[in-house]
């Protein structure tokens, strides 16, 4: 106990481990008494189902003034036809055996195929399709196989499917069942008649049921996905015309179509999008656009019409985290950390300390304007990269000059550094990463390396 | 669920505003099949209509002073109050605050305003905040997460059990697609912000007068001295500030770029870096 204290265990065992401890108890006492323990523990130590016999019954002992004896005696079963006598052990009370059939012989059902005759065959029973004799074999076998059509049709002489053997089986008893009644009344009630045995129907359905057994995971994901939007569209069906009586009908047909339509459209989409977060699906569209009105319509679709992530409340943290994963998707990682970098040195918060509609959107424009300012930035420095690049005439004349003014151009990329006063502290990595590969153009580069960075001075 | 999009109603006269356009603005009605209890009831929605309710929650802590105990130093408040201390009861039904697993039961549900739950405890955890809105509001909860803090930043001094711990987060719960019954409940209360509708619309459901009965809201709240007065002011000064000092460099920039493409163009070959 104190051992537990000191670990911090739970003092209580887990109830769980509680319960497992008690069962096994109580099985074993709960074993009954009429049989023995050994026996009972073949059977696994559980009860069977359904007891067979009364367990009160093992222990009872016939009555005393019974006299049994057990006798290897002849019997006879009726289910037979050929007369064969058995023998087996019977239990004899007072010198009197038992009497009756065989036991098992009622088990020996049979099913009771039509029999014609051949004046029957020429009145009723003439196919085209059928010879007399194999009709009568079919019969034949239809007794000697209890209507087990799938044995028949493999026994059969002549090849025929399954249900054309059906077909002729049924409509010839049908046939038969008809004219030999009395009155077509009489037969009427009786199953054959009142449904007679449809052979197209029949092939349609084995092989609809076929095609569905040997769908593909795939496939069946696919149409219950189709189902579900059939589902979809003939309620936002009914919503349309159910609505129509509550509201004025202005223009609703127009309504109607233009709901189906952007249905369909979601619908469509969704399945693709199944597990996807909106906002990365949705990066490529909001690149194009630029405008604050159309993000901010943008920013409603996000958040209303995508079906499977149809949002009824947020926070306003949330949408604009969104609304600037969105803006940001096409900036590589290390343009969002200068933006960060760039509103931290003006001051402003990363996160809005009191993001009101307001707040957000002046914040969301924020971000935007420094990223068109860092890409103006960049703009810049490439064309003072190839302004300069051109300057240097010395190293152009160089032999293998194409390759070596290329590397110079990439490395007066790198040597200039952030033009604003605030960020820019990776310039010195970079210059140490290219001295490797272009220190024969070292000397050449830096009156280059010179000239872009006076340009930044004074715009300061 | 299922909805469809039926009716567009115009305005009439719509007042010249600074604000909006001058052109009619429409209001669409979504009506909604709602799924739920197998009872498909038709919820009108006002497509394009926003209401924010702004919220302050987070945490006010007391250090017990003389009376802390190993196990209990602090007397603790977590909350969720409308943030200019307006009754929020009106959209929120009820908030279930989610306490460190060592609290009897940890699970606490607060039913009616003011949405608070004080403690006595000795640590520091992340509180679980769900907040639940009422039937017409939205039947999906809104998930917050708060860290209570107990001790403040500077460790200096000695533990006052006059000047309290307090940290509070502000946000904005928005419902992007109110019912018309939620709006017409509502858009006449000091804790909601509701846009204005054009003139001649019609809401299908009356406005209830909300009869105050109890005061519910938190102005005379024994900690309303401590609460931190959110003001969008100086955020967006500061935007503001920050938007023209940025827009400034741009403009410089541009100049000098179209001063760069007025210079003479050097036939190099390696010009094919223009970046777009």
């Amino acid at each position: 106990m104190d051992a537990k204290d000191i670990l911090g265990l739970p003092k209580n065992q887990l109830p769980i481990a509680q319960e497992k401890k008690s069962r096994p108890q109580k099985e074993t006492q709960r074993k009954p008494d009429g049989v023995s323990r050994e026996v009972y523990a073949l059977t696994g130590g559980l009860a069977p189902l359904m007891p067979s016999t009364d367990v009160s019954q093992l222990k009872k002992r016939p009555p005393s003034d019974e006299k049994i004896t057990w006798q290897w005696l002849h019997f006879t079963n009726s289910a037979r036809k050929d007369n064969l006598h058995l023998y087996h052990w019977v239990r004899v009370v007072n010198g009197v055996p038992p009497t009756g059939d065989y036991s098992f012989a009622k088990y020996n059902k049979s099913v009771d195929v039509v029999k014609y005759t051949n004046e029957e065959y020429e009145k009723y029973l003439t196919d085209p399709m059928w010879t007399k004799e194999e009709t009568d074999q079919l019969f034949d076998l239809c007794e000697r196989f209890d209507l087990r059509f799938i044995v028949i049709a493999d026994r059969f002489p002549s090849s025929r499917t399954v249900e054309e053997l059906k077909d002729r089986y049924y409509s010839v008893s049908r046939a038969i069942l008809i004219a030999r009644a009395p009155s077509p009344g009489d037969v009427s009630v009786h199953p054959l008649v009142k449904e007679p045995y449809n052979v197209s129907q029949e092939t349609e359905r084995k092989r609809a049921l076929s095609m569905v057994l040997s769908q593909t995971k795939q496939q069946e994901r696919k149409d219950a996905e189709v189902l579900a939007e059939a589902k979809r569209i003939a309620e936002a069906r009914m919503a349309a015309r159910a609505a129509e009586e509550h509201v004025l009908p202005v223009a609703s047909q127009m309504g109607l179509e233009s709901s189906q339509k952007a249905v369909v459209h979601g619908d469509t989409v969704s399945p693709s999008v199944n597990v996807q977060l909106p906002s990365i699906a949705f990066a490529p569209s909001t690149s194009v656009m630029a405008d604050s009105a159309s993000t901010l319509a943008s920013l409603r679709m996000l958040m209303t019409d995508w079906k499977n992530f149809q949002l009824r409340v947020y926070l306003r943290t949330y949408a604009l985290e969104q609304m600037v994963q969105a803006v940001s998707s096409s900036a590589g990682l290390r343009t969002i950390k200068r933006v960060e970098q760039t509103l931290q040195d003006l001051g402003v918060n990363l996160k809005p300390k009191v993001p009101t509609k307001a707040v957000c959107a002046e914040h969301l424009e924020l971000r935007k304007e420094i990223l068109t300012l860092l890409n103006l930035q960049k703009q810049l420095q490439y064309k003072e990269a190839e302004g300069s690049s051109y300057r240097e005439g010395s190293y152009i004349d160089m032999p293998g000059t194409p390759k070596r003014s290329l590397r110079g151009e990439n490395q007066d990329r790198t040597f200039v550094p952030d033009t604003m006063s605030f960020g820019g502290d990776r310039v010195v990595k970079r210059d140490q990463k290219r001295k490797g590969p272009g220190r024969l153009s070292e000397a050449p580069s830096s009156p280059a390396h010179k000239r872009p960075r006076k340009l930044k001075a004074s715009d300061m | 669920m299922t909805y469809a999009v039926t009716d567009t109603m115009e305005a009439d006269n719509m007042p010249d505003d600074s604000v909006s356009a001058a052109k009619p603005q429409h209001i669409i009605k979504i009506c909604q099949i709602g799924d739920d209890n197998e009872k498909k009831t038709i919820i009108s929605r006002l497509k394009d209509v926003e209401i924010s309710v702004p919220i302050a929650y987070g945490t006010i802590a007391f250090h017990l002073g003389r009376k802390a105990s190993e196990s209990q130093s602090h007397k603790w408040t977590v909350y969720v109050r409308g943030a200019t201390n307006e009754d929020i009861g009106v959209v929120i039904r009820r908030v279930v605050f989610q306490l460190h697993p060592s609290f009897n039961n940890p699970t606490r549900v607060i039913e009616s305003a003011p949405f608070e739950l004080s403690e006595c405890g000795w640590g520091e955890f992340e509180i679980a905040i769900s907040i639940f809105f009422h039937s017409d509001v939205c039947d999906k909860q809104l998930d917050l997460f708060h860290n209570l803090k107990l001790y403040p930043e500077d460790e200096s001094g000695p533990h006052s059990n006059k000047k309290p711990v307090v940290v509070e987060s502000f946000n904005e719960i928005v419902f992007p697609e109110p019912s018309e019954g939620f709006f017409a409940r509502v858009q006449n209360h000091p804790a909601v912000i509701v846009p204005r509708l054009p003139a001649g619309f019609k809401l299908r459901s009356p406005v209830d007068n909300v009869i105050e009965k109890e005061k519910r809201h938190m102005k005379d709240h024994p900690f309303s001295q401590w609460f931190t007065k959110f003001s969008e002011a100086d955020e967006l000064l500061k935007l503001a500030a920050a938007r023209q000092q940025v827009q400034a460099h741009i403009v410089k920039l541009k100049r000098q770029l179209s001063v760069m493409e007025g210079m003479p163009q050097p036939s190099n070959p390696a010009n094919g870096n223009e970046c777009t």
